[in-house]
C-alpha cells in the first residue's frame, strides 16, 4: 500500500503554498512514497518511554539584557525587497475587494 | 613562485606572510589567478570576490608594515560557502530564489574571519539551501570533482571541498547538518570538520536544520582546519543555542596528534558501520587505515550503536520537518524573488507562484515531505517518534564513550559517484549520509580525514568524539596525516 497518495502531495503543496504542476506532482507522488516507506522504520523502534530530543544543547530560555543597540536601518532592511513603497514591503492586495 | 603559494598550506602561507617573505596582496592574487585559470571546469565559485579579496588583502599589508599585531592566519584566502551572508556580496544558498540578493548584514562567521585578517575570496557552490550530497541541486550547475571532472564533489558543500582540493584556496567555511563537510571532504581527499552543534555560531546562516546546522572549516591539513576552527569558533550571544564556553583546545590537539604518538588512545570502531552498507573499496581502505591506527600506538576496541541504522529515517523525518518550517521565510515579500505581481493574483497566490518558481525539486520533496511529519495525525508516528530515536542515538554515543575516547567509521559509503547516477532516485543520493548522521543527531564533533584511495578515487575516515571534546578529533586526524601519504589529485 502506498505512504501517500498523489492527492495527498497536493493537499499538502498548497498548505506549504507551493504552486506545483500536474507533472511535479506525478514525480513527487511516488518519489516521496519511496522516502516515506524509508524513513517509516522509525517506527520499529519500541520507544514508547523515551523522551524526544529537539536539540543537543542543554540550554532553554537564554537571555540577554534589554538594552538598545543599533540595528538595520530602514534602507538596508528594504534594501532586498522585490517592491518596496512609502518606505514600506509592498505586497498585492490581500483583502478582495467589496462588490 | 605563485604555484608555489596555491599549493602551500594556510599555516605556510601565514608564516611567508609573517616574515615578510610574501605579501598578502601576493598570495591573494596567486589564488585569484588560479581561480581564473581552473574554475570554469570546476566550478566551485558562484561569486569570486576580487575587488573585496585585494582591498582585505591590502589592509592586512598595511596594518602589518604599521607594525600591528596580528592573528595566525592574517592575510590567508578563504572560500565561504555561498549559504552564509556576507555584506553587500551576493548570497544565494545555491537557489534562485534568492538570486541578485545582497545580505545587508556579515553572519558571525563571517565577521571573524573578516577581523583576524581572512581574505574572502568569494563564495562557494553548494546544494540548494543546503539539501544534497553531489551539488547537482545547485541552481547554478553542479562543481566538479578535481580528481575526475565527471564526478561529483560531494554536497551540500561540493564547491568549499573542490576549491580546496584544486588549489583555489587553502581554507573554506562549509555548513554541516547531515555530513555536508565531511562527505564532500572524503570524495574530494579534504579534511573536513563539524564541530560540536553550539561551538560555532549560526547567526547569519541561511537556516536549513536548526537544530543540526553547524558550520566548520575545510582545509588541506588538519592543523590548517584546526587554526580555522579556533578562528571561528566560540560563544556568540546572537545565537540562542551557541555554547557559552572557549573553543577547546584543537590548535594544540593537532600539533600533539602530528608525533604520530597515540599510545593509550582508546579508539571505537562502531560495529554498525565497520562494513555494512559501504562499497568493498571503501572498506578496505578503511581497513589498512585502523591497522595504521593501531601501529600508532591506539588501543582499537568494538563498540556497538545498534541505534544508528535508525539515524537516517530519523534524520529524514527532523530535517525536512525544520527545513518546511524554516523555508516558509521566502515568500516574496522581503527580499528575493517575486513572482506573479501583476495585479490578477493574490498575495497567497504570489507566494505559492513565487515559491514554485523559486525552490528546485530537491527543496520542494522536502517541504512537502516535512510538511507531512509535522501535520495532524501523522506528528506522532514520524516527527514525535523520529525525535525519540534521536534521544536513543545519544544514548548509544554516551554509552560508546564509556569504552573509547573516539569513534571511527568510513565517512562515506561509497567514493565520487558519475553525475546523473544518484539524481532519479533520491532515497539514493540520502545513503550517502549513513555514516555522518548520527554525529548531527547527537550534537558531538565530527572530522573526515584523507585515509587512501579507491580505484583512484579518496577515501575518507571519519573520526566521532564527545560533545565538546572536538580536540580529539584533530588529535587523531594529525597522527594519521603523520604516516597516510598525502592525496594529490591529478593536475588540472
Amino acid at each position: 500500500m502506498a505512504a501517500i497518495s498523489r492527492e495527498e502531495v497536493a493537499h499538502l503543496a498548497h498548505l506549504a503554498r507551493l504552486a506545483v504542476t500536474e507533472e511535479e506532482l506525478d514525480t513527487f507522488a511516488g518519489q516521496l512514497d519511496v522516502i516515506l516507506q524509508a524513513v517509516a522504520r522509525v517506527g520499529e523502534v519500541a520507544a514508547a518511554d523515551i523522551p524526544p530530543t529537539s536539540h543537543s544543547v542543554p540550554l532553554t530560555n537564554v537571555l540577554r539584557e534589554d538594552v538598545v543597540r543599533p540595528g538595520l536601518t530602514r534602507e538596508e532592511a528594504l534594501s532586498g525587497a522585490p517592491d518596496a513603497e512609502d518606505g514600506r514591503f509592498r505586497v498585492p492586495r490581500i483583502l478582495e475587494e467589496e462588490s | 613562485m605563485t604555484t608555489d603559494l596555491v599549493r602551500s598550506s594556510a599555516a605556510e602561507l601565514a608564516g611567508l606572510i609573517a616574515s615578510g617573505e610574501a605579501s598578502a596582496v601576493e598570495v591573494t592574487r596567486a589564488h585569484l589567478d588560479r581561480i581564473g585559470a581552473i574554475d570554469s571546469r570546476v566550478h566551485a565559485f558562484l561569486h569570486v570576490d576580487d575587488e573585496g579579496a585585494l582591498a582585505a588583502a591590502a589592509d592586512v599589508d598595511a596594518r602589518r608594515a604599521a607594525g600591528e599585531t596580528l592573528g595566525p592566519l592574517a592575510g590567508v584566502p578563504i572560500a565561504v560557502k555561498d549559504v552564509l551572508t556576507t555584506k553587500g556580496v551576493p548570497t544565494t544558498a545555491g537557489s534562485k530564489i534568492l538570486e541578485g540578493w545582497r545580505p545587508p548584514y556579515d553572519a558571525t562567521i563571517v565577521r571573524r574571519l573578516r577581523e583576524a585578517g581572512l581574505v574572502i575570496l568569494g563564495k562557494t557552490n553548494m546544494d540548494e539551501f543546503a539539501m544534497g550530497s553531489s551539488t547537482e541541486y545547485s541552481a547554478f550547475g553542479p562543481t566538479r570533482n578535481p580528481w575526475d571532472l565527471d564526478r561529483i564533489p560531494g554536497g551540500s558543500g561540493g564547491g568549499s571541498a573542490a576549491a580546496v582540493a584544486a588549489y583555489e584556496a587553502p581554507l573554506a567555511i562549509g555548513t554541516d547538518t547531515g555530513g555536508s563537510i565531511r562527505q564532500p571532504g572524503a570524495v574530494t581527499g579534504t579534511v573536513g570538520a563539524k564541530p560540536t552543534y553550539g561551538g560555532t555560531s549560526r547567526y547569519g546562516l541561511i537556516a536549513f536544520s536548526s537544530s543540526l546546522d553547524t558550520p566548520g572549516p575545510c582545509a588541506r591539513t588538519i592543523e590548517d582546519a584546526a587554526l580555522l576552527h579556533a578562528v571561528i569558533g566560540g560563544h556568540d550571544p546572537a545565537d540562542s543555542t551557541s555554547i557559552p564556553a572557549p573553543v577547546p583546545p584543537v590548535v594544540e590537539a593537532a600539533r600533539e596528534g602530528a608525533s604520530g604518538d597515540l599510545a593509550g588512545v582508546r579508539v571505537g570502531l562502531v560495529r554498525q558501520f565497520a562494513g555494512e552498507g559501504a562499497e568493498p573499496g571503501v572498506v578496505a581502505v578503511f581497513r589498512e587505515t585502523v591497522e595504521a591506527l593501531v601501529k600508532l600506538g591506539a588501543e582499537v576496541v568494538e563498540v556497538s550503536c545498534p541505534h544508528f541504522e535508525y539515524a537516517l529515517p530519523a534524520y529524514y523525518l527532523i530535517a525536512p520537518s525544520e527545513a518546511s518550517s524554516n523555508l516558509a521565510r521566502f515568500d516574496g515579500v522581503r527580499y528575493g524573488l517575486r513572482v506573479g505581481d501583476d495585479g490578477t493574483h493574490s498575495l497567497e497566490e504570489v507566494m505559492s507562484l513565487t515559491r514554485d518558481a523559486g525552490f528546485g525539486p530537491e527543496v520542494k520533496r522536502r517541504i512537502i515531505l516535512g510538511t507531512f511529519a509535522l501535520s495532524s495525525g501523522y506528528y506522532d508516528a514520524y516527527y514525535g517518534q523520529a525525535q525519540k530515536v534521536r534521544t536513543l542515538i545519544g544514548r548509544d554515543f554516551a554509552a560508546a564513550f564509556e569504552q573509547a575516547d573516539v569513534l571511527i567509521a568510513p565517512t562515506t559509503p561509497f567514493v565520487a559517484f558519475p553525475f546523473g547516477s544518484r539524481t532519479g532516485d533520491p532515497y539514493q543520493m540520502y545513503l550517502a549520509d549513513l555514516f555522518t548522521i548520527p554525529s548531527n543527531l547527537y550534537g558531538g564533533p565530527a572530522i573526515s580525514v584523507p585515509c587512501g584511495l579507491s580505484d583512484g578515487l579518496p577515501v575518507g575516515l571519519q573520526v566521532m568524539a564527545p560533545t565538546m571534546a572536538d580536540d580529539r578529533m584533530y588529535r587523531i586526524g594529525a597522527a594519521l596525516e603523520s604516516v597516510v601519504p598525502q592525496l594529490v589529485p591529478p593536475a588540472l
